[in-house]
């Protein structure tokens, strides 16, 4: 008895094409993950509506009357700065929470954060911006350097493994377990109450105004440096860790292998291939531990009283302005979402395999 | 005809147990805990540790450097700075183990069905962690501690449990989804198993080493968080810890005038303490990854022999006393 | 007797990017008890689909799978009973057992599950499966890592068998093994078929061993159905052009002796 035949497929799909997910490489100009970056400005703004809405329910959770008998201490507010407080601070309850809600958003996007009771009854956001470059300035640069430095020494140490710079990372953990403040505060009884090679605190001297001549910047650097540096050297050791680690997974794959067989110099593999695959992780690390640097950044700014955001919620803490916590609260969380951005832009700029559809 | 088993080891229950616990066999396991161990220890038996009340006031003996009545020296109204530190290690740990204990259940429960659970219910756990993982929680807890007057120690940890518990969920969720797809996962599901033994027998013991990580990992954070928030006077000064006394030093000028016998124990206890958890977990980072253990002593092992691990022409050596042979 | 009825099965599966992937096609056959039926491709023609829907880790797109003459349940204590009734045992032994767990674990689990004997019969019952596989009693304590590819096989088998099954479906059980050890476990799984009577559904791409162990054999290729019949009409006189060249394909060392006495003849 014969088998029973049934005839082939005429349109065969293409199991190459169908199977894998590679596309084909276009040359010239980079393509754009648009998926990805989509997908991700959707995070971000289901983020920043989260961000906005927990603003919006803390005061009303606090003890209704704290919030009161702070309005009502402060005699001089104007009748409309008044009401935007209330909207703020959840003291509007004649109206329903949803409409609150929309108040609260109506506020918000016309740039009306309440004013601040702490500076004279100056709008938040003014307050706020003059702090703002100072955090961003040290933050900014402090990472970078800490990033940078931490990101190569990593790659060293992980490429000359067992060697003596081996030793290196158990000092650079111990460092980084170190809470900031302290490090910090150390810093300061060394450096400038006993060396005095840097003042105590401040973003600049006693008597200066802010202005663009080199006196002034080279006050910002002297009195900048002993936060930036603290900074630093507590934040090494995790990107040196990460970097070390990856490193070490990536050296033995066989690409790796294949490089250095086909004569590639030690200093090309290391950075041309070995190095430049573990960094792919750090970066993405990097965007995690943004909201962590932001964190640590504050606690700096404390402890050398410098006049940037993080002083500036310590100081209205202790004094409960509630409007001026809130605003900081507010645009922290933005500059860290936008860090984030930056960050997954990067990323898949960088990273060849988010650049491919459906992958 | 039977199979033949040549195995060497016998398996009992007791080795089985010892397996379990294998992550933490290694030296720098091994030190880590002893360190914590000591802190855990001074903290439980602190009232007979430390030789005086740490608020017993002693006019007579204000700011004095060490000595032996005082092996830490004092404080500004002479308090004995070595009781308060053993005192303060109470706190301490208490809220850094209970604090890392609400962070790791929440981290399991929504990490682990977020990984095992596909399509929009998977995708709503993790836009949830990435919400906590993004937005900064030190401005948060900043913000929500001042709301409370005297906070108990629980509400500390509580707090500071819901903020970090994210990057263990976003960990566990990454294993648990590359768990899903193995095959005995497949069979499980196949031989009808229900969802909550899947997860609770036949994955959890295998994300142990994780979750013992995260763990870790957690209660530095919670630590580091608590005497922060102390030391900025955040939290109450009421409560003893090694943060509060740094802000009383701090208050008092101590950094200023060189008083290092009450700024530098408290300091040194939390770095400490921060070292003997970061020896655990890279006990169990190479427990976990064994590329990392055997990296180092490979490439000390070639060096021994006269060659460089990143050579990479294998080099042949020259000094062979065999005869060559055809 | 007509034990599982495979009624025109269409699964399609969306791959995001890629459009859609029809990974069976109308597929149709009927498996006896007693009986075996070989199912014979390459990669990605659909084997493995087949048996993701039987086991309902997946479920189909279109058309019936139907034991006992009535349609698999989806959900509830009727899809308990299907599930008991079907087991699989998978192509990978160091992945398809939990590092984790002892032997004894992976055996006792599908009898407590099922209830297939009362509690204080389940250390005999887990001692008779081992025999069964030729297992010695001391490999109940064992962890997977502890024992050899073969012998792992050996625990998945006896994991299936545990809940009293009326049907195997094996997907590709020996091409992770050792060539050496293959054979003793198919021999096993024939043997265990024949004195439980079970339906056997074996997935493979060798068609050596397919010939040998099945009765009946389905050729997919590309999701689709493209030569059946009983196995040696299948091999042995393949009809379509597709079976034909996976016959060409395997190497025959019958015709390769016989191209070298053809030479040594012909430079005589």
């Amino acid at each position: 008895m014969n088998a029973i035949q049934t005839p082939l497929h005429t349109e065969d799909y293409d199991a190459l094409e169908v199977g894998t997910t590679a596309t084909t490489a276009s040359k010239g100009s980079v393509r754009v993950p648009w998926r990805f970056l989509g997908g991700r400005a959707l995070f971000y703004a289901f983020t920043l509506w989260a961000a906005v809405t927990i603003n919006f329910l803390l005061p009303r959770l606090m003890k209704g009357d704290a919030v009161s008998a702070y309005l009502a201490r402060n005699r001089n507010i104007s009748p409309e700065a008044a009401d935007g407080l209330r909207a703020l601070l959840g003291l509007d309850t004649d109206k329903s929470l949803f409409q609150q809600y929309i108040d609260y958003w109506s506020l918000l996007v016309r740039g009306d954060l309440g004013v601040s009771l702490l500076h004279g009854l100056r709008p938040v956001t003014e307050v706020i911006s003059q702090a703002l470059p100072w955090t961003i300035g040290l933050v900014g640069f402090a990472t970078i350097v800490s990033f940078a430095i931490g990101t190569i020494a990593g790659a060293i140490v992980g490429w000359r493994r067992g060697s003596r710079l081996d030793a290196i990372i158990p000092i650079t953990t111990f460092l980084s377990t170190i809470p900031y403040f302290w490090l910090g505060l150390l810093a300061i009884a060394l450096f400038s109450v006993n060396l005095r090679w840097f003042p105590i605190g401040k973003a600049y001297g006693v008597g200066w105004s802010p202005e663009l001549s080199f006196e002034f910047i080279g006050q910002v650097i002297h009195h900048g440096f002993l936060p930036a540096m603290t900074i630093v050297i507590a934040s090494l050791g995790g990107w040196v860790l990460g970097m070390r680690n990856m490193m070490l997974t990536v050296l033995d794959e066989d690409y790796i292998t294949v490089a250095q067989a086909k004569g590639m110099t030690n200093r090309r593999v290391l950075w041309g291939y070995a190095a430049r695959n573990a960094v792919l992780p750090q970066i993405q690390s990097f965007a995690l531990s943004i909201g962590f640097i932001v964190g640590g950044t504050i606690v700096m700014e404390m402890v050398f009283s410098y006049p940037g955001v993080g002083k500036l919620l310590l100081d209205a803490t202790n004094a409960k302005d509630y409007a001026l916590m809130q605003g900081v609260f507010l645009v922290i969380t933005l500059s860290v979402l936008v860090a984030n951005i930056l960050a997954d832009v990067a990323y898949a700029f960088l990273d060849p395999r988010t650049r491919q559809t459906g992958a | 005809m039977t199979a033949p088993l040549n195995i060497i080891t016998r398996s009992t229950a007791r080795s089985r147990f010892g397996a379990a616990f294998a992550m933490f066999r290694n030296r720098k396991s091994i030190t880590g805990l002893s360190i914590l161990g000591f802190f855990v220890l001074v903290a439980i038996f602190a009232d007979v540790l430390a030789p005086y009340s740490p608020t017993k006031v002693d006019p007579t003996a204000r700011f004095q450097a060490p000595s032996f009545e005082h092996w830490l020296g004092t404080t500004h109204i002479g308090e004995d700075v070595l009781s308060q530190v053993i005192h303060g290690t109470r706190g301490v740990i208490v809220v850094g183990f209970l604090a890392a204990i609400i962070a790791t259940l929440i981290a399991i429960i929504v990490g682990v069905i977020s990984g095992y659970l596909s399509g929009w219910r998977s995708e709503a756990l993790s836009a949830l962690t990435n919400v906590f993982l993004v937005i900064p929680g030190l401005p948060l807890i900043i913000i929500v501690a001042s709301m409370f007057d005297n906070p108990p120690l629980f509400v500390i940890a509580a707090v500071l449990g819901l903020i970090g518990w994210a990057w263990g969920a976003r960990v566990l969720r990454a294993q648990t989804m590359s768990l899903r797809n193995r095959d005995f996962i497949q069979a499980a599901r196949a031989n009808g198993e229900p969802l909550r033994r899947i997860i609770a027998v036949e994955m959890l013991p295998n994300l142990m080493a994780l979750i013992a990580a995260s763990f870790v990992g957690t209660v530095t954070a919670a630590i580091l968080g608590l005497t922060t928030l102390s030391y900025i006077g955040v939290i109450p000064v009421t409560t003893y810890n090694w943060g509060t006394i740094l802000n009383w030093a701090s208050a008092q000028g101590a950094f200023r005038q060189n008083q290092w016998w009450w700024y530098l124990p408290p300091g040194l206890c939390i770095a400490a303490i921060g070292v003997a958890l970061s020896l655990i977990n890279f006990g169990i980072d190479e427990y976990v990854n064994p590329r990392l253990r055997s990296a180092g002593e490979r490439a000390r092992a070639m060096k021994k022999k006269g060659l460089n691990i990143n050579d990479a022409v294998t080099a042949v050596r020259t000094n062979t006393t065999t005869k060559e042979t055809r | 007797m007509t034990l599982l009825e495979f009624d025109s099965v269409t699964k399609v599966y969306s791959v995001r990017g890629a459009g859609q992937i029809k990974a069976l096609d109308d597929v149709s056959f009927t498996l006896e008890s007693g009986q075996t039926i070989g199912v014979v491709g390459q990669s990605g023609s659909g084997k493995s689909t087949i048996a993701k829907i039987l086991t309902q880790l997946e479920t189909a797109t279109s058309g019936e799978v139907r034991l006992d003459g009535r349609p698999i349940p989806r959900h509830g204590s009727g899809l308990r009973r299907y599930r008991q009734q079907l087991r699989m045992v998978f192509q990978d032994p160091f992945a398809s057992l939990n590092p984790y767990h002892s032997v004894r674990h992976h055996i006792e689990r599908p009898l407590r599950l099922d209830q297939v004997v009362p509690r204080d019969e389940l250390k005999a019952e887990v001692r008779r499966l081992l025999e069964r596989v030729q297992l010695p009693i001391s490999a109940a304590d064992r962890r997977p890592h502890e024992l050899s590819g073969g012998q792992r096989q050996r625990v998945a088998i006896a994991r299936a068998l545990a809940s009293r099954p009326k049907i195997l479906v094996a997907d590709e059980p020996v091409s992770m093994l050792d060539v050496s050890i293959r054979l003793g476990v198919l021999n096993l799984l024939s043997d265990l078929q024949r004195e439980e009577g079970l339906g056997v559904l074996y997935i493979t791409h060798d068609l050596a061993t397919a010939r040998h162990f099945s009765n009946e054999i389905i050729v997919l290729n590309q999701g689709r159905i493209v030569e059946r019949g009983t196995a040696d009409d299948v091999i042995l006189r393949p009809s379509h052009p597709y079976t034909q060249e996976l016959r060409a394909a395997s190497p025959d060392p019958e015709k390769f002796f016989a191209s070298i006495s053809d030479a040594e003849g012909g430079a005589r």
